[in-house]
Parts: structure tokens; sequence; C-alpha cells
């Protein structure tokens, strides 16, 4: 489990390096509406928490980007959390970790 | 203030058709009596609203805001159908007068909330919560708190009510089912089934209140309990339906509602597989599956049984499918607009309502034709819910 993590981690390290393309306009609009509403599924439209973790700046700060990045693309194994890896590319990921950072409200 | 008119509008209007009789008939709840039969209500899961439908005239007579966060929301109804008690995600329970569209009570119950359900006897409202974990269970009248079940933090999922005056539900990080007895209600009796399975994300009971099955998220498989002879456990079915493989991700938890059976036949949901699984109801073995479009969330059968609907997780969820129950096939495939969130069937199942999130609409399709009749202009729709509900056990 560990050493998948670190897998992960270091392959994450190796394919995304720093200056990763934004998203365009467009497509911010749809990730953040994305994040409202499909991440709002499990993690309620606020992202205050559901079936899933909250989602709040406070909630978040003890994780780095990597781990969120990790989390978002490749699921979290034995839980609920799904890679996303299929519907939303990396550059896609590290807008929505900006959104979540900034603590983005619907 | 409309609001006050409105009201102000129906006893009025109550005063005079109870003199008139019937002199005035016309379709607005403010011109005169009418039942609740045909009514209906959807959520508007973000500006955390309802919209009250007549589903006869195909009319809106109500919005009624402030309800809270309702980005998950369900609803249950009084046995006299006049009102619904809403279940947000906010631990909100909230109790709507259908007929005037009056927020009449409404309690912050809990930090975070999945469900709830209406007791047999219609005298109590019980709700599932995730924070703090547990179920409170309320006064239908009043919303008077009436008794706090504590699951010692565990999710609770799948709330329903069976016969006997019980709350049937279970533990999401316990793996367990629990039914509450509230034939007295000053003395609730809890019977607890341990080791149902991993993960029970959501629960159904049989139209009869006789089985319960809870759905797994944890493993493949679903846990039924027999309301007859709880003492007996909970048995797995459907283990292992997975034979092995991968599971496909599931980026949207299904649900388990009502009850799609057909021909001694249940339709459930795979997890992770895009799969509806067939159950065989006399023997509880698989009787069959249909590889659909995508993660099932919704699989639904029309009251006449010869038709399963389907919708599907983010990012298929512009599709609909339907199933023919005889020959286990899809007959039709629909797309309605991105973010299909859920469908209710009028009672007699000439038609079902849809919630088309993206597009801000819910549709509305005639069954025999799978023609669209009308739609409507509904804010980010989730969740719809017909009176017709009030009248069956488990909804």
């Amino acid at each position: 489990m560990i050493r998948a993590t670190l897998l992960v981690a270091l392959s994450l390290f190796l394919v995304l390096p720093a200056g990763a393309a934004e998203p365009d306009a467009a497509r911010k609009a749809e990730l953040s509406y994305f994040l409202t509403q499909d991440c709002g599924s499990c993690h309620g439209l606020k992202l205050t928490g559901g079936l899933g973790k909250p989602l709040t700046p406070d909630a978040l700060s003890g994780f780095t980007d990597t781990d969120l990045l990790t989390t978002i693309l490749n699921g979290r194994p034995g839980t609920a959390m799904p890679p996303w890896r299929g519907v939303i590319n990396e550059d896609d990921a590290r807008y929505i970790i900006r959104l979540l950072r900034e603590g983005k409200q619907p | 203030m409309m609001r006050v008119l409105s009201r102000a509008l129906l006893i009025a209007a109550l005063a005079v058709s109870a003199a008139t009789l019937s002199a005035c008939s016309t379709d607005r709840v403010v011109s005169g009596l009418r039942g609740t039969g045909d009514l209906g209500l959807v959520i508007e899961r973000a500006r955390g609203s309802v919209q009250v439908f007549d589903t006869t005239n195909k009319e809106m007579l109500w919005r009624v805001d402030g309800l809270g966060d309702l980005s998950h929301a369900s609803a249950v109804y009084s046995r006299d159908g006049r009102y619904a008690y809403v279940f947000g995600r906010d631990g909100g329970l909230s109790k709507v007068d259908m007929l005037t569209g009056a927020l009449v009570g409404h309690v912050k119950q809990a930090g975070n909330s999945i469900g709830g359900a209406i007791s047999q006897d219609g005298r109590l409202v019980a709700v599932s919560n995730y924070e703090p974990g547990g179920v409170r269970v309320f006064d239908a009248k009043t919303l008077a708190p009436v008794a706090t079940i504590d699951t010692d933090g565990s999710k609770v999922v799948g709330l329903a009510d069976a016969p006997g005056n019980r709350f049937v539900f279970s533990l999401f990080d316990a793996g367990e089912t629990w039914i509450a007895d509230f034939s007295d209600p000053s003395n609730m009796i809890v019977t607890k089934i341990r080791d149902v399975g991993a993960e029970p994300y959501d629960a159904l009971v049989s139209p009869d209140g006789r089985h319960y099955i809870a759905g797994l998220f944890g493993e493949d498989g679903l846990a039924l309990v027999d309301l007859w002879h709880p003492e007996q456990g909970a048995r797995r079915i459907l283990s292992g339906y997975g034979r092995g493989d991968e599971p496909l991700p599931v980026y949207k938890m299904p649900h388990l509602e009502g009850w799609a059976v057909a021909g001694g036949m249940a339709f459930v949901p795979a997890v992770g597989r895009h799969e509806v699984l067939v159950l065989d109801m006399t023997t509880w073995q698989e009787a069959g599956r249909i590889p659909v479009h995508g993660q099932p969330v919704f699989v639904i059968a029309e009251p006449g049984g010869r038709q399963v609907w389907v919708n599907f997780a983010v990012p298929r969820n512009d599709t609909i499918q339907v199933i023919d129950t005889e020959r286990l096939a899809i007959v039709k495939e629909l797309k309605p607009g991105k973010g299909v969130l859920h469908m209710e069937f009028s009672p007699r199942g000439e038609e079902v309502w849809m919630s088309v999130r993206d597009l801000d609409q819910v549709k509305v399709f005639d069954t025999a034709t799978f023609a669209e009749k009308t739609s409507f202009p509904v804010d980010k729709p989730s969740g719809i819910f017909f009176t017709a509900r009030a009248h069956k056990i488990g909804l």
C-alpha cells in the first residue's frame, strides 16, 4: 500500500513537471461546475462533507497538493472515492485543487 | 408575502366553496377545495428550495424556499398526502404544506443527513445521519424530538419504514442492519443484526414490507433481511457478482429506492459494473444481468412492471435506458440532456417525470410512446417525489 502510494507519487512527479498547462476559460467553467455539482454529490454542494469528507480549505490544510492530486486522479482504494483519471486530466485536477485551496463557494 | 397572500386566499376560497359547494371548480389550489393525490414536489438542490406541482394540470403551484442545503435530499409524505417531510444534506428536516406552499416546520436535527422515513402509523418521522451518525425520530405533527438512536458514530444509510411501526436502517461503517420497533413509542426496542456485509450504502424494502435489502459497496453482493424473521439474521445474496473482475470506477453512489420488481424478479444496480442485476425473488438467485450504458444509479420499474428505467453516473448521466422486463433487454435509449438525476413515475405509470440538472428542467415523458410531453423550468432539479408515496410501504 505504501509502496503503491510512493510509486504513484513518483510517477506524478515524473509526469508532472511544474508549469503544466492551465485549462482554458471554458474548461475552467466546466470544472468549477463539476466540482460543485459532481464532487458535491458525495462531498456536499458546499463541500462541507457527506458520504465523502469535507473539502474545505481547513479540512485540506494537512494535505500537500501532491496528496490531493494523487487522491483525485487515482482515488482512495478501499473507500468510495473513485479514480477520476478517466474523466479529468492532470491539468484539470490541478485547477480543481486551486479552487479547493481558495475555498471556492458556489 | 406571496405565500401569506396565497394562504389568505385559500382560506377565503375554502370559506366560499363551503358556502357555494362546487360552484367553482377551477384548478388552482387557491380557487377551491382540492385533494392532494396528484401533487408532487421537485428538489432544487442548489437553491435549497422545492417546487410543488399539480401533475394533472401540469402546473407549478408553489416554490418553497428556506429548506437549507439540499445537495442531497429526499422526501416522504404524511398519510393524508398534505405534508411533505424533506430531509436535507445539512441535517435539516422540513415540513411543507403541499396545499399552501408554506414551510410549516423546520428543525436542524444533525450536522449532515442522508434520508428519512415515516412510520406505518404516520406519527413518527425518522432521519438517518452521517454526522454525528445515528437516527433521530420526531413527532410528525410537531417535529418535537421523540427518540435518538446512537450508532457510535457510524454513518446511517438505507432507512426505511416497515410494518409493525418499525424503522430499518444500516450502518455504513459498521456493516450492520438495525431494526427499531416503535410499536410502543415510549419503549423503543432495537434489534441489531451484525455482519451483514461490508459498507452497506443504501437499501430498500419490498412493496409488501417483508424484505429489506441493503446494497453493499465494500463487496460484491447484497444483504437480505426477512422482516418476518429478523431472528434469522441477514443473508448474503448475489455474492461475488463481479466474478473477480476489476471493478470500474463508481463516480456516483447508486441508489436503491422502492423496489424495481416485475414478474417475480427484482432489478438492482451493480456496483462497479455497467450492469443491471436481475434477482429471482423466489430463490434469491441471480436470474440474469443486463449490460447497460454506464454505472447505474437509479433502477426504477414503472408501476405496471413492464419497463425498468435506468439512469447513470457522471460522465454518462445524459442518457436513460429502458429495459423490457419480459425480454430482459434494452428497448429504448433516450438522451434527455446532461445531468439526469432522478425519475418519478405517475402512480399508474402513464408518464415519468425526470430531472435534467444541467438544463435546469424537469421533463415529462409518455411511457408508451417515449415522447416528451412537456417540461418545466426548475433550478438544478434533483429528487422528484409524488404524494402517492404516502401510501406505499418503504417510501
